[in-house]
């Protein structure tokens, strides 16, 4: 079994040859979030070409997201010792010239130039500084430390940059109490939504014999956040390393990463990375030589919102449908296979490393009131530079849209915000004060939840987002609690009146009265939650809501163009009859699965 | 698709139906995760064939020490899983807040009118299957369409229209 010291070594020597050897390093955002959907392949292809033609030595690396995907295809140079240029927007028939005047002529061409970095030469002088990019300099990534700047596909790299520390301290210096303690005092919450203490929910799993199971919910079905998707596949280390600590905290022996069937990107970059680990001895029997073993493995879900639950995700763990289960029993007492679990979100799980490298201290000094560390924005929408963004906690929404985001386009006015995914509920232009802050945004009526911030402008009528929004929660609805199943249908057949000027008498009432009901009678969030969209917005929108609802004519005229909403079948879906015989046992001996 | 469930009855020569079931039985058998569940085995044939085909069940159900029905359950609950052969390629459009506020809702209806559907389901030439998606996870480049599972972004309704042609031109030769 290799330490800490010698994979350390190792990896610094590999990190070496790449940033002070000779061959440039030339990097592409290659993430689901922008790279793919913007062409990135084809400009990789090109670039190799190219290299290739020119004959030039030179280490390409497919990298993960930088932030900046209103720049994609982003191709990041670095002349070792010289200098860093970062190019956006570079698509195949740009990349001949760039690479022959940056790498051949040794030029540095200003065409789609972001910013440079010095790393040891003098001659950068009127080129703008890639650093001072409001997009990156208002940023402080720490679970996206790594993203953009290490190969997803080796493990040595986040060795390099720091991996591991946190780890190697966790089990050389501190016991299973310890790591919990100092994860309190940093005051890291849930990143999922709830915000709940990540500390207290980890100290809920002491008790409780094994195997205990720590989860980690990628499942992310949020329209509007790519975040978790994001870390996954720009830096699984850090996931995998976060979970090894929780498992140490916690006394659990395996874990299992969720992951929604047909997000290949990650999958991919989160199983491979996993192999890694389990070769160079960082998951599996006595890990970094102590006698803490932990086994980790992917686990996919179908298509399913309601899987993104904690408790509807040990249905799909164990290949059910992905329904949420009554609590209590909780899960750190009866989780998946019955067995004490606990669930963190991706991001959550992203910190601990850092945390436990830096210290408690260091981390709770970063942000605000009860809200420490940062919050991982994705913003999109009516926006001038989406992308996802990790800024401090503390900051003002204003500062997101306008300082990083660059406001809206087309000189147009800003009119609604929609933030931490679909259920979280709409926000005015009036709210841009309201800092990212977990309790300061719920007393706005909206949540951070998962991070995502939709910008929407005056050509948005708050009625069709709304039916948006509702057609959603009523798609993704699992059908068991029947206030939701029929309620999120209900609304949804309402507002789809409205949206066409046929709203009738009463209808406003109806809506609140399924509102409730919903509230008070479904189990998991997306029910209670549900109405959430429609209260917002009714709040913050009453002018449009009573031209669409009592005077019959949409302001913005967005509501008039036609339409399509998928409707959800599955809470009323059977199996064909032929099949459906009354239990028919396929194999008769035999136990069930437990 | 989730609106016609019901498995299409054809007469299938016994040589290809005993090929079906080998290809099942291989994908169920060989999963690479090491957790194998009823949903993890029908992900895996999903994988394999692109539909769920009648005899999967019961050989799920089987691997699984599970029952008919509870498969049955499973797979009618994910919108991922069909039950007949897919067409030959699946496009797909992002009809998510993020999107629509961008213009998804044009390029939605561009996609429709070229393939002359009106909703989910597969074209009568079975060239393609039209599903919407809630999220494709590309926010920051919607609107987003992806065609065999290869997104596009930033795409306008006239791109969409061509990307759709150059699909059928793909297929049909030079004839279409």
């Amino acid at each position: 079994m290799s330490s800490y010291e010698t994979l350390k070594e190792l990896a610094e020597s590999r990190w070496s040859e790449l940033t002070k050897g000779s061959a440039p390093w030339i990097k592409i955002g290659m993430s689901m979030c922008c790279g793919q959907a913007s062409g990135a392949y084809e400009t990789l292809g090109e670039i190799k070409e190219v290299l290739n033609s020119l004959s030039i030595e030179a280490n390409v690396s497919e990298v993960g997201c930088l932030g900046i995907c209103y720049a994609s295809p982003v191709v990041d140079i670095l002349l070792p010792n010289k200098h860093r240029a970062v190019y956006g927007n570079v698509t195949p028939d740009l990349v001949h010239d760039l690479v022959d005047r940056c790498l051949v002529k040794g030029k540095i061409p200003k065409k789609n130039l972001l910013g440079v970095e010095n790393l040891g030469t003098n001659n950068l002088q009127g080129l703008p500084d890639f650093n001072e990019l409001p997009q990156i300099k208002l940023q402080n990534r720490i679970a996206l430390r790594n993203a953009g700047h290490i190969d997803p596909k080796d493990i040595y790299q986040y060795i390099a940059r720091g991996g591991y520390l946190g780890l190697n301290r966790a089990l050389t210096d501190l016991k299973p109490e310890d790591v919990i303690e100092e994860i309190k005092s940093s005051g890291l919450r849930g990143r999922g939504g709830a915000a709940f203490p990540t500390g207290v929910k980890w100290s809920f799993m002491t008790r409780g014999e094994k195997p205990k199971y720590i989860l980690c919910n990628c499942e992310e079905g949020d329209p509007g956040a790519f975040n978790d998707k994001s870390i996954l596949e720009s830096d699984p280390y850090t996931t995998i390393e976060g979970m090894a600590i929780a498992a140490y905290a916690t006394g659990s022996t395996n874990g299992i990463i969720f992951i929604r069937h047909g997000h290949d990107g990650p999958i991919d970059a989160t199983e491979d990375a996993i192999k890694q680990a389990y070769e160079v001895g960082l998951l599996g029997k006595n890990i970094l030589g102590s006698d803490f073993s932990f086994d980790l493995e992917v686990s996919l879900t179908g298509e399913s919102y309601v899987a993104g639950e904690e408790t509807a995700l040990m249905e799909a763990v164990e290949g059910k449908r992905s329904m949420p289960r009554a609590r209590p029993p909780f899960p750190a007492a009866y989780g998946v296979w019955g067995r004490p679990s606990t669930i963190n979100n991706v991001k959550s799980l992203s910190y601990a490393p850092s945390i436990l490298e830096h210290g408690s201290d260091w981390f709770s000094s970063i942000g605000v009131n009860k809200s420490t560390g940062t919050a991982i924005i994705c913003l999109s929408g009516n926006i001038k530079y989406p992308g996802l963004y990790e800024v401090p906690m503390g900051l003002t929404i204003g500062d997101v849209i306008d300082n990083i985001g660059g406001g809206v386009p087309n000189g147009r006015k800003l009119k609604m915000l929609q933030t931490g995914g679909p259920l979280g509920g709409v926000l005015s232009s009036d709210s841009l004060e309201i800092r990212l802050d977990f309790d300061e945004m719920r007393e706005a009526g909206a949540i951070l939840g998962s991070g995502g911030i939709i910008v929407a402008d005056d050509r948005t009528c708050a009625v069709d987002l709304t039916r948006v929004l509702v057609a959603f929660c009523q798609f993704e609805s699992c059908g068991k609690c029947f206030p939701c199943r029929l309620g999120t249908t209900n609304l949804l057949e309402i507002v789809e009146r409205m949206s066409s000027n046929k709203a009738r008498l009463g209808d406003v009432e109806l809506m609140k009265q399924i509102g409730q009901t919903m509230q008070a009678g479904s189990l998991c969030g997306h029910g209670q939650l549900g109405f959430n969209p429609i209260e917002s917005a009714m709040k913050h929108f009453k002018e449009d809501w009573s031209a669409c609802v009592d005077e019959g004519k949409c302001l913005t005229g967005s509501c008039n163009k036609p339409h399509f909403t998928p409707i959800n079948t599955r809470p009323f879906a059977e199996a064909p009859i032929k099949n459906t015989v009354p239990i028919q046992i396929a194999n008769q001996v035999g136990e069930k699965n437990e | 698709m989730s609106s016609d469930i019901t498995p299409k009855i054809d007469p299938t020569p016994d040589s290809e139906k005993q090929d079906l079931k080998d290809r099942i039985n291989k994908a169920v058998t060989t999963q690479k995760r090491p957790t194998v569940t009823v949903l993890s085995s029908l992900l895996s044939i999903e994988d394999e064939l692109g539909y769920i085909p009648d005899e999967a069940i019961s050989i799920v159900a089987e691997y699984n020490n599970s029952t008919i029905n509870e498969v049955w359950g499973v797979a009618s609950f994910y919108p991922n899983f069909r039950f007949d052969p897919p067409s030959k390629n699946t496009v797909e459009v992002c009809w998510g807040p993020s999107c629509h506020l961008v213009g998804a809702t044009d390029v939605i209806k561009a996609v429709l009118d070229e393939l002359e559907l009106d909703g989910e389901g597969d074209t009568i030439d079975k060239i393609a299957t039209f599903k919407f998606n809630t999220c494709l996870g590309a926010c920051p480049q919607a609107p987003v369409m992806s065609i065999n599972h290869r997104m596009y972004g930033k795409i306008s309704a006239k791109q969409a229209k061509s990307h759709i042609l150059e699909l059928r031109k793909n297929i049909n030769g030079s004839d279409k």
